[in-house]
């Protein structure tokens, strides 16, 4: 199936195990993609799915499989699967017999932090243990490491402070709040997730929203990114000690989001993206006045970070600090920008493109030394590229708009009636009318590509077109374990730069 | 052009330009038209049998009492789902951005209510706040939610807020603080960590809780996994709603709270 489609439940080949486990391991060699890892109780056992994507394609591939309780772990074959079979038995209790690792990942149980850590033994080995409250205004996870002096053997990461049942809550929908659990999975995500929300419920009901709609969800898209890889830079920036970055960037982010709030009244691009399209035009003069912003801000940004990138001491800091090769990266499953980093040329936009990017799309960046730098410099090239990308697609009104006049919602705007009309800019009285039914029992899945990689939304509608089970992938749960493993053998006091370098979302993983 | 890093910094610097905003002096920074800010309904009487914006609601943030239709902003999302649905245009969302306030109940509106846009908002200081009138160190507790406010909070350190030139500061340690803000509708894996935060904070200390989760669940209300808010654990001394509050909704907020607006 490709991105945004539906499937009948039932034309999924249910495959014997060892099939089901070949074809897994077959993807990962051929240089296909593991984008989830699922399970739907069913009788006395359980339906495993499983969902590959072969670039080459562009084409998702869902298998699944019937297994008991207890089954043969596929980690040990397909290592990149050990976060998605820990999930499996917390949620479930299902045992993978053979699975190195078997610990809870969101503690469903409200007891977060109640585990053994692994231990490294040691007359000179000692302890370090960070969080949930950090030191800093960030999302709450414990960092457990094992030091010998500043050198780090392991670090294990233990997460689900965020869990707030989002998955739970979204089974039976949709309903008036599920779009905003997708706003909200990861909020500095929330364009990536709601779109990846609306092409789900989208291909689930058949529909398809305008090319128009398709070109805003692009620019906000790209925005997001522009925000966020600006934002990390001038935090990494500070975390290097390299203060006018720093400074300047910080600022510089805040004048994207407001870019995104000139589009949609909010700086996180709540309330944009709608199932059936989006939720707010943007009018030849809100184009121009974009288009202007984002020059100046294009500007500033070039200035800020060419600084960063010409400081020799900022540059000796991120040197082969945090490496993570291409071929651990594709082993742990790595996905984004922190895959890129590594050489791996891996894009959603390009792989399995939805949208607008099925016309036009940026050129994959990717840089290959895996360390810090790459990961901060893959940042600033995707940055010049979304800028390019931005430059080119806003230039004109997508056709569609002027010859229908109707992208969503589905009536012609009226006019601004006054100050008295609040902030709807006309739109009043259209949206949230749309009522999109869903086919029953058909699988549907929404992948795009967030700033930080891979977002995954796979749901399957019951026999009254309400979802069943509804499942999210958030980039940052392939990540995690990497930014663990680009922690061992380093110095502990690499760790916030290698944090930030890979930023990761603790609610988009906790859920 | 041969450049030593120092001359590259003069010149980024140079070109950087001044830019923290003029605020509270001057003129707050421009919101978006589309912004939507504090909502206001309409003070005539609603059709009887219409209750279209009730059902249009995801988080039950609208209800009718006696006196009429009431809007909870510490619960609402500010989608503006029911400014859609309203037929008669009894809702709207203005571009007012105060909203803070001190009781919980002050965060319902009600269309009965003569709205005060444009006249100055009301005083939030209480003893314990106006301690703080010149220095106001706070430790961030993300307690669930979805990072939005966390981010919107971390904005105030940006050099075009500045939120150090009022003496509020965000610090590491809650030994160091006055008190808390907490985000987030406080999950049940973070109750513990929350109280113990709370608990290191020496006294007096104040509760600030941040955004429609922290008040009230957010668009997690009612869920098993979290508690509706800081309010079900901790006495809340302060209230800024939005999903997530515009900083400039913070930032106005903690001002007053301390006395400096």
């Amino acid at each position: 199936m490709r991105n945004g489609e539906r499937i009948p439940l039932r034309e999924i080949p249910p495959l014997d195990f060892s099939r089901f486990k070949a074809t897994l391991k077959d993807a990962v060699a051929t240089g296909n993609r593991i984008a989830g890892l699922w399970a739907v109780p069913s009788g006395s056992g359980y339906t495993l799915y499983s969902a590959i994507l072969h670039p080459s394609r562009q084409t998702i591939e869902v298998v699944c499989s019937m297994v008991e309780k207890v089954y043969p772990a596929l980690t040990p074959e397909v290592p990149c699967l050990h976060w998605f079979e820990r999930d499996l038995w917390e949620r479930y209790g299902t045992i993978p017999q053979g699975h190195p690792w078997l610990k809870p990942i969101r503690f469903y149980q409200g007891e977060a932090g109640k585990v053994d850590f692994f231990r490294v033994e040691g007359e000179e080995i000692h302890e370090v243990a960070v969080g949930p409250v950090h030191a800093g205004v960030i999302e709450p996870g414990h960092f457990r490491f094992q030091c010998n002096g500043e050198r780090v053997f392991h670090l294990e990461i233990s997460l689900g402070y965020q869990h707030r049942g989002v998955e739970r809550a979204l089974t039976g929908g949709p309903n008036g709040r599920s779009v905003h659990y997708a706003e909200t999975l990861a909020g500095d995500t929330t364009i990536g997730h709601a779109t990846a929300y609306a092409l789900l419920v989208e291909g689930l009901s058949g529909s398809k929203p305008s090319f128009y709609a398709e070109w805003i969800r692009a620019i906000a898209l790209e925005l997001e990114r522009l925000a966020n890889h600006i934002g990390d830079i001038g935090a990494l920036s500070g975390d290097i000690g390299f203060l006018p970055t720093q400074s300047y960037c910080g600022r510089i982010r805040g004048d994207v989001l407001n870019l995104t709030a000139l589009l949609c009244g909010n700086r996180f691009g709540r309330n944009l993206i709608r199932p059936g399209g989006v939720r707010y035009i943007l009018e030849k003069e809100r184009l121009d006045n974009l288009r202007s912003r984002l020059q100046v801000i294009e500007e500033d940004t070039i200035s800020a970070i060419e600084l960063f990138f010409d400081t020799p001491s900022v540059r000796a800091r991120l040197e082969g600090t945090g490496v993570v090769t291409a071929h651990v990266a594709k082993e742990l499953g790595l996905v984004g920008l922190a895959a890129r980093a590594t050489g791996l040329s891996i894009d959603a936009r390009q792989d399995i493109p939805w949208g607008y990017y099925r016309t036009q799309r940026p050129p994959v960046s990717v840089h290959g030394t895996g360390d810090c730098y790459a990961r901060a410099y893959l940042r600033w090239l995707e940055i010049q590229e979304s800028f390019r990308f931005l430059h080119q697609i806003t230039q004109t009104i997508p056709e569609e708009m002027a010859v229908e006049k109707k992208p969503y919602p589905p009536t012609v705007p009226e006019p601004d009636s006054g100050p008295l009309s609040g902030s709807h800019s006309g739109l009043k009285d259209h949206v949230s009318t749309v009522e999109l039914t869903l086919t029953p029992q058909s699988l549907g899945i929404g992948i795009t590509e967030g700033w930080r990689g891979e977002i995954v939304h796979v749901a399957a509608t019951d026999e009254n077109g309400k979802f069943a089970w509804y499942r999210v992938f958030d980039p940052s749960f392939h990540n995690w374990f990497g930014l663990a493993y680009a922690m061992r053998g380093g110095e502990i006091s690499d760790f916030p730069l290698c944090n930030k370098s890979f930023n990761l979302s603790y609610c988009g993983h906790d859920l | 052009m041969i450049t030593t890093p120092l001359l590259s910094i003069l010149r980024a610097r140079v070109k950087q330009k001044y830019r923290t905003m003029p605020y509270p002096k001057g003129d707050p920074p421009n919101l978006p038209d589309r912004y939507m800010g504090k909502p206001v309904l309409d003070p005539n009487p609603c059709p009887e049998d219409c209750s279209s914006c009730i059902s249009s609601c995801p988080v039950e943030a609208l209800f009718f009492q006696e006196s009429g239709l009431h809007l909870d902003m510490g619960s609402c999302l500010f989608c503006g789902a029911c400014a859609d649905v309203c037929p008669s245009g009894a809702i709207r969302f203005s571009k007012d951005y105060r909203l803070a306030a001190k009781e919980r109940n002050r965060l319902v509106i009600e269309s009965a209510q003569s709205s005060n846009e444009g006249l100055p908002a009301p005083p939030l200081a209480t003893a314990i706040s106006k301690k703080f009138h010149r220095s106001l160190r706070l430790r961030q507790v993300s307690a669930g939610g979805c990072n939005a406010c966390e981010a919107d909070c971390n904005v105030l350190n940006t050099l075009a807020w500045d939120m150090g030139r009022f003496g509020i500061q965000f610090v590491a340690s809650p030994r160091h603080a006055d008190g808390i803000l907490v985000t987030g509708p406080v999950t049940e894996n973070m109750k513990v960590a929350l109280e113990k935060t709370y608990r290191a904070v020496p006294a007096p200390k104040v509760v600030i809780a941040v955004g429609s989760c922290a008040i009230s669940g957010g668009p997690y209300k009612d869920h098993p996994e979290q508690g509706n808010g800081v309010s079900s654990i901790l006495p809340v001394d302060l209230f800024i709603p939005g999903c997530p509050p515009h900083p400039l909704t913070i930032l106005e907020g903690l001002l007053r709270f301390v006395g400096r607006i």
